[in-house]
């Protein structure tokens, strides 16, 4: 009998060494004269545990990680095609409590199937929300969208069903939707995971989304770190169109909808809506002013529906399963679930999708295990760059929009980034105002000119050069960029800023907290 | 500079709306870089002034004018690497390579560039060399994937 073997194909897998483990298998299995399947699959997004190697054993899925390449032959010797005991064997998949914990909507096929295989999509109820959606009036779809209070998962948190009746309700001959793939915070991964195993539900997501708002052609602007997802995507763009998913007369519906990849270019303020879409039109990411909202001109001046790749690769489930399923999951108005990406100082990283109200003390020591470095965790930047930092005080408060809100910190696109108490936030503080400086797009003068003063205030703070004037200059120029700024980039940059200072001022050579925030 | 080159990458974008983003993808795919000197031939057939190709390509962190390494190394400077302490793999390396960022190694074998995040935050510190992204790494590793290139 033919033994299925996984080894995932996952750019963070492969980081690992997940191809060279993939031909040393298929070698071993040669010289061992064992007849093997070999399926490159998605990440389960274990990633401590990566490279995982799973096999099927009486009908159940065994993992085995962190393999590396010597591995191999000792996997063989123990027979684990056959589920053998041996020093990285960890069980049954489904039962690792990491996973089990979870509530995968979205994530619901990342790291069962393979990524291009379509029928391995179509097994794992794939296109089954489109096959839905194709029968349905626009504003039933729109209604489904918002009665689900899927909110935008790639930061800005703004209801995606509200969006879509402001580009529906738009009168145009040609309107678009565009994916913010442009997944720049650092400690975030769930894009690029999605797109790289899973890439048939983002394109599903898109074409509901088109069919929601009667657009036909649909972009992704994808970040150039992700050579990988690029490959992936147009394999699957390809596929998709060959079986009718995409293009003219999709699924005999009457309706069309194509699709296409292009590269971002390293801006990191590309991933601001706007700013997207003048580089989709060729021109410098500089941030436009807001109105009009890119829903009513957006690209080339047209309707546009600009969502992350979370927001769209959840609207399939919210088809197929109803609004409501969705909908009771979560807490508050943070409805539904978000996928979190544990990293940085952390022994068990990865990606967990849970319903919001999970508390960060849960997930760093419950999911995380604490530390990889075992000291104490002193701090954690939720929401990428310009989130704030949580101290220790604030482990219990839910993830939750509004709890986050009410800290002036953000629960973002959900990346969480973990620091030991090695980490200075003094320096911290000065990193988030140096990589606004590198990032700013110039256009409004607190992001540009605020982002390098910053620096120089923090330098003279932390040297203890009239300290107290410093600090309230400090605040003061916070204060500014918060207001005065055009987009998140300068609005947004002295949440990390203001919480390293309030939380650890000790870092910054500051004895007391003499602080307005 | 070979004209006919960006003369065939210029046909194929020309008409796409929002053509410029790919284009530049497409010269500095195959040359490694933007030639300057192909600003006035890339204005005159897109309809852009060589002030806004210029403007164009020295506001992306990707595209360069000027040739690199024969492999490019990219360390990740963002806050989950740092919290994995890539500061020490930024000093080896640039120690081991005898150059700072955004310069290129005396052989013309490497050059050094920094970046921020390459989506691998749950197994840092990471850094990419050409298109392939490395994890969890320490000197151990960059010496190794040093010499496997030389």
């Amino acid at each position: 009998m033919t033994i299925k073997i996984y080894v995932p194909i996952d750019s963070t897998a492969q980081s690992l060494g997940a191809n060279e483990i993939a031909i040393a298998i298929e070698l071993e299995a040669q010289k061992r004269k064992l007849e093997i399947e070999l399926i490159r699959n998605g990440s389960r997004g274990l990633f401590w545990l990566e490279p995982l190697v799973e096999v099927v054993h009486n009908g159940n899925r065994i993992a085995y990680g962190p393999i590396i390449e010597e591995d191999v032959k000792s996997l063989f010797d123990s027979k684990f095609y056959e589920g053998g005991q041996h020093d990285k064997y960890l069980g049954k998949t489904d039962e690792i409590a990491w996973l089990k914990n979870q509530e995968r909507l979205t994530f619901v096929r990342v790291g069962i199937t393979d990524p291009l295989s379509l029928k391995d999509y179509l097994d794992h109820e794939g296109f089954v929300g489109l096959k839905k959606a194709v029968n349905f009036e626009p504003q039933k779809i729109v209604d489904e969208v918002k009665d689900s209070g899927l909110r935008g998962r790639g930061g800005a948190a703004f209801p995606t069903g509200i969006k879509w009746q402001t580009v529906l309700d738009t009168q145009s001959s040609q309107k678009y939707i565009v994916c913010n793939a442009d997944e720049g915070d650092s400690g975030t991964f769930s894009d690029r995971m999605i797109m790289e195993n899973d890439p048939f539900l983002l394109i599903e997501g898109m074409i509901i989304a088109g069919l929601a708002v009667n657009a036909d052609h649909g972009y992704i602007y994808l970040r150039s770190e992700y050579p990988h997802a690029l490959d992936v995507l147009n394999k699957a763009i390809n596929i998709a169109e060959e079986n009718n998913y995409l293009g003219k007369n999709i699924l005999n519906s009457n309706k069309n909808f194509t699709l296409e990849v292009r590269r971002a270019a390293g801006a990191y303020i590309c991933g601001e809506e706007t700013s997207l879409l003048e580089s989709l039109e060729g021109k410098r990411g500089l941030v436009r002013y807001k109105p009009p909202l890119p829903a009513i001109e957006g690209l080339f001046g047209k309707p546009t529906v600009v969502n992350n790749v979370i927001s769209l690769a959840t609207i399939p489930i919210i088809l197929s399963k109803g609004a409501q399923y969705y909908a009771d999951f979560g807490v508050g108005r943070s409805k539904g679930t978000l996928p979190i990406q544990l990293a940085g100082n952390l022994k068990q990283t990865g990606l967990i999708e849970k319903a919001f109200g999970i508390t960060l003390r849960e997930l760093l020591y419950d999911f995380g295990g604490g530390s990889a470095t075992g000291k104490k965790i002193k701090a954690v930047q939720v929401g990428g760059p310009l989130g704030a930092f949580i101290s220790e005080e604030n482990f219990d408060i839910e993830l939750d929009y509004e709890a986050y809100s009410k800290l002036n910190a953000v629960v973002g696109h959900g990346g969480i980034v973990v620091f030991d108490e090695d980490v200075n936030m003094a320096e911290m503080a000065r990193y988030s105002f140096e990589f606004c400086a590198i990032e700013s797009c110039g256009k409004c003068t607190p992001c540009r000119i605020g982002s390098t003063r910053g620096m120089e205030v923090i330098d003279k703070i932390v040297a203890k050069d009239e300290q107290p004037k410093n600090v309230a200059l400090l605040e003061n120029l916070c204060d500014t960029m918060v207001n005065g700024s055009l987009c998140a980039m300068g609005g947004m940059t002295p949440f990390p800023v203001m919480s390293a200072l309030k939380y650890f001022p000790n870092d910054f050579g500051v004895e007391s907290k003499p602080l307005k925030t | 500079m070979d004209k006919n080159k960006i003369q065939h990458h210029i046909e194929k974008y020309k008409s796409l709306p929002g053509g410029l983003l790919p284009l530049m993808h497409a010269i500095q795919d195959d040359l490694g870089y933007i030639p300057e000197e192909s600003y006035p031939l890339i204005s005159q057939e897109m309809s852009l002034s060589v002030a806004e190709i210029h403007g164009f390509v020295s506001f992306y962190h990707h595209f360069r004018t000027k040739k690199t390494g024969k492999n490019l190394i990219q360390v990740c400077r963002a806050e989950s690497c740092q919290a994995m302490n890539s500061k020490s793999i930024e000093i080896y390396l640039k120690d081991k390579l005898g150059i700072d960022y955004h310069e290129m190694t005396e052989d013309q074998k490497f050059s050094l560039e920094p970046v921020y995040c390459l989506g691998n935050c749950a197994c840092s510190p990471s850094i990419m060399i050409n298109d392939d992204v490395y994890g969890r790494v320490d000197k151990e590793k960059i010496d190794k994937l040093i010499k496997d290139i030389e």
